[in-house]
């Protein structure tokens, strides 16, 4: 062999190692699994925004251990078995991180395939990561060392709605309207079981579970919780469960409060504003775009410039996001045997400025929550809501200590 | 109660309205062409979003005239470049073939608006409070949907039993050759019908767009409804399809007003089960839960003991 020919050979060798090292280390891909269209999609469809905005934040900076990072995103149309299709998509187009958040039936799906997943693939390991499917089934009786949630669960959202609740003495009759699946109904139970042992006055005039999103009219729900004579409803709704909900009882106009958890969602403040119940609405959530707290304003105001106006609904996201980046870089692997460990007991400053923990017992991300309000601006609120004119108010915070419930999760560690 | 029975009474109505203005199209159309239209609530969704878009540009009333007559056009071109064709190879190819349609429709209409729900609102001139009955505010907008769909009802049967138009194109239904025969133009006819039906159900559209939510999934939650109508009043039968929508809007809006469980029904007879029993979760289901399968219930019954429908004249 001539000592070009081995020369050129040598080349292409080092060239090949190294395109394909390249290859597996260039980019870190993400896939978003979630409703792309259907009744879920507008809120699907932001919650990629918020990853696509993360990403190319991150990218500008360089990326994670120097790799891209790249969103995949997958249409599940809130659909289990469709969901279970995308995510084996997703495995086979190299990722090996899943992003879902809507529907927890979806959730229960996807975190019981990716724990058989990872126990028939060693070494091809995937991991989970939930922003917002809350069934508190899923880091309790069916908890997987698979799935990291950074929402707050159905139960710690319910205990502080009712905490504030508690302190409302104005509240005599509640309606419950929920979704008729998994999530739905551990809504109603748990608001049961809670007002009961915090409000046991409180009477409770319905009951009502109705088929997720696929109702467009629910004038005869307002029909039946205004006969019922409730001052207050509690909904576990999202996407446009919530939105039509809200838009059918401001067109009877029904004046009765409201304690969500989704309210804030695509179409909910149009129709509270709509249905002129200023401060009426309640949502919990994690983070609201008018805080009294610097970092998160920029960030709203920057999120909303480049997204058309789009507000920032997910704090979390960006918790979650910023949390797998840095066990990536700590444990210095994007493979997910190597930062999962590294997520477990992590402890950081949120998005909205609290103190928030990954328990490594259930793999619950633990925060600051608040209830927060609908209504006209007033002095130190930039933000509103959907160009409606009005925006969100800090009713009550609950700190991150007081949302830690127990779990039942007996967790089945790798190894 | 009182309250309940009567608003529930008037969302009923309202909501059967909405189904008959789409269910005459799609009964127009079976019963001239033998057509079972797959793709007739996929007209319903593009008038939605045509009457969205001229709306934005021109207002809301021209929308609700122009919106119905492009659908329209755009049903007669269907029908005459794409059905007519398949017409030869038989009732399975048309099936398929309107079937097809309303997939490419609902991909055209996400590839033109996207998959979000659109920003498509009740005009300014209609969107007040027409009336307070119990407290509840009935908006101007329902019951304009509902005088509309009234008045659709009205002018369909004047045309179709009163002038001449309506002789023929009830003669072509049952006679065809012979109406090809005396000289009249039968293609044409099917083509004039499933344009006009097509173009109700864009009225339809333009009317609910604003009341429900416009969107790329619009047309699969309302089609199989559609398909119960027209089954239930009877295959062909403008008065069946009147009587259907009304039976099938109060029915849906009663069931779900309705909190008795089997359990309570079982509970009226003395027998009580055992909350861990076998199958004691399901007795446990209300009938507000069950209420959107109400009426494919319905439509399994008729097919069963009376396969013509209430008012049709030939057998499904």
């Amino acid at each position: 062999m001539s000592r070009t020919m081995s020369r050129v050979l040598a080349f292409a060798w080092i060239g090949l190692a190294a395109s394909t090292a390249l290859g597996r280390a260039d980019t870190l891909k993400i896939a978003y699994v979630d409703p792309l269209s259907g009744g879920g999609a507008s809120v699907g469809q932001v919650g990629l925004e918020h990853f696509q905005y993360i990403a190319d934040q991150v990218n500008a900076k360089g990326g994670v251990l120097g790799m891209k990072v790249e969103i995949l995103g997958y249409d599940d149309k809130t659909n289990p078995q469709e969901a279970l299709v995308q995510v084996q998509k997703a495995i086979d187009a190299g990722a090996r991180i899943i992003a879902q958040g809507n529907g927890s039936s979806v959730g229960a799906a996807i975190e019981d395939f990716v724990a058989k997943y990872d126990d028939r693939n060693p070494g091809k390991e995937v991991v989970y990561i939930n922003y917002a499917a809350v069934d508190p089934s899923l880091t309790n009786a069916k908890c997987s060392y698979w799935h990291f949630r950074w929402d707050a669960n159905s139960d710690i959202k319910m205990e502080a709605l009712t905490n504030y609740i508690k302190t409302r003495p104005s509240i005599k009759k509640v309606y419950l309207i929920n979704q008729d699946y998994s999530f739905g109904q551990s809504v109603r139970t748990e608001a049961r079981k809670m007002l009961a042992q915090k409000r046991p006055d409180i009477q409770i005039v319905g009951d009502e579970l109705h088929p997720l999103l696929k109702i467009t009219d629910f004038s005869p729900y307002i029909a039946k919780i205004k006969a019922s004579g409730a001052d207050s409803v509690i909904s576990g709704n999202w996407g446009q469960d919530i939105a039509l909900l809200l838009k059918a009882a401001a067109d009877a106009g029904l004046q009765a409060d409201w304690y969500t958890y989704y309210a804030g969602g695509a179409g909910g403040p149009t129709a509270i504003r709509q249905a002129n119940l200023p401060d009426r609405v309640f949502a919990i959530v994690e983070g609201y775009p008018n805080i009294d707290y610097a970092p998160a304003r920029e960030a709203e105001k920057e999120f909303r410039t480049k997204l058309n106006g789009q507000s920032l609904w997910y704090p979390r996201v960006f918790n979650m996001m910023s949390m797998v980046f840095r066990a990536i870089e700590e444990a210095k692997s994007a493979d997910p045997v190597k930062f999962a460990p590294k997520l477990e007991g992590m402890k950081v400053t949120t998005f909205d400025g609290g103190e928030g923990f990954m328990r490594a017992a259930d793999h619950q991300f633990f925060q600051d929550m608040f209830v927060v309000t609908f209504g006209p601006l007033g002095a130190d609120q930039p933000f509103d809501e959907e160009h409606t004119g009005w925006g969100t108010k800090l009713a009550g915070k609950v700190p991150a200590d007081q949302t830690v419930l127990p779990t039942t999760c007996k967790m089945q560690r790798p190894g | 109660m009182l309250e309940l029975i009567i608003v529930s009474t008037l969302n009923g109505v309202l909501y059967g309205m909405l189904l008959f203005l789409m269910a005459s199209g799609l009964t127009l159309i079976f019963s001239m062409m033998g057509v079972l239209n797959f793709a007739h609530a996929s007209f319903y969704m593009l008038g939605a979003f045509f009457g969205y878009q001229l709306s934005r540009a021109l207002g809301f009333w021209p929308a609700l005239l122009i919106a119905p007559v492009l659908v329209g056009a755009l049903g007669a071109l269907v029908e005459r470049y794409g059905l007519r064709t398949v017409h030869r190879h038989g009732h399975v190819a048309e099936l398929l073939f309107t079937f097809g349609l309303a997939f490419v429709v609902e991909e055209v209409v996400q590839m033109l608006w996207g998959r979000l729900p659109v920003d498509y609102r009740v005009p300014p001139s209609l969107d007040f409070t027409a009336f307070t009955i119990f407290s509840t505010n009935y908006p101007a907008y329902k019951l304009f949907e509902l005088l509309t769909a009234i008045a659709i009802f009205a002018v369909l049967l004047l045309v179709l039993t009163r002038t001449r138009a309506g002789l023929i194109i009830q003669a072509a239904l049952t006679h065809p050759d012979m109406v090809a025969m005396l000289g009249h133009n039968v293609p044409r006819v099917f083509m004039l019908a499933f344009g006009v039906g097509t173009g109700l159900a864009a009225v339809a559209g333009v009317i609910a767009g604003p009341a429900l939510v416009t969107q790329s999934n619009m047309a699969g939650l309302l089609g199989p409804i559609l398909f119960v109508v027209v089954v239930v009043g009877g295959l062909g039968s403008l008065a069946g399809a009147f009587v259907a929508s009304l039976l099938i809007g109060l029915v849906q809006t009663f069931a779900v007003a309705m909190n008795v469980s089997i359990g309570d029904l079982l509970a009226l007879f003395g027998t009580h089960l055992a909350p861990d029993a076998f199958f004691a979760e399901i007795t446990q289901v209300t009938v507000a839960q069950i209420a959107p399968i109400v009426p494919y219930l319905l439509l399994v019954l008729i097919l069963i003991f009376r396969p013509r429908g209430l008012f049709g004249t030939r057998e499904t």
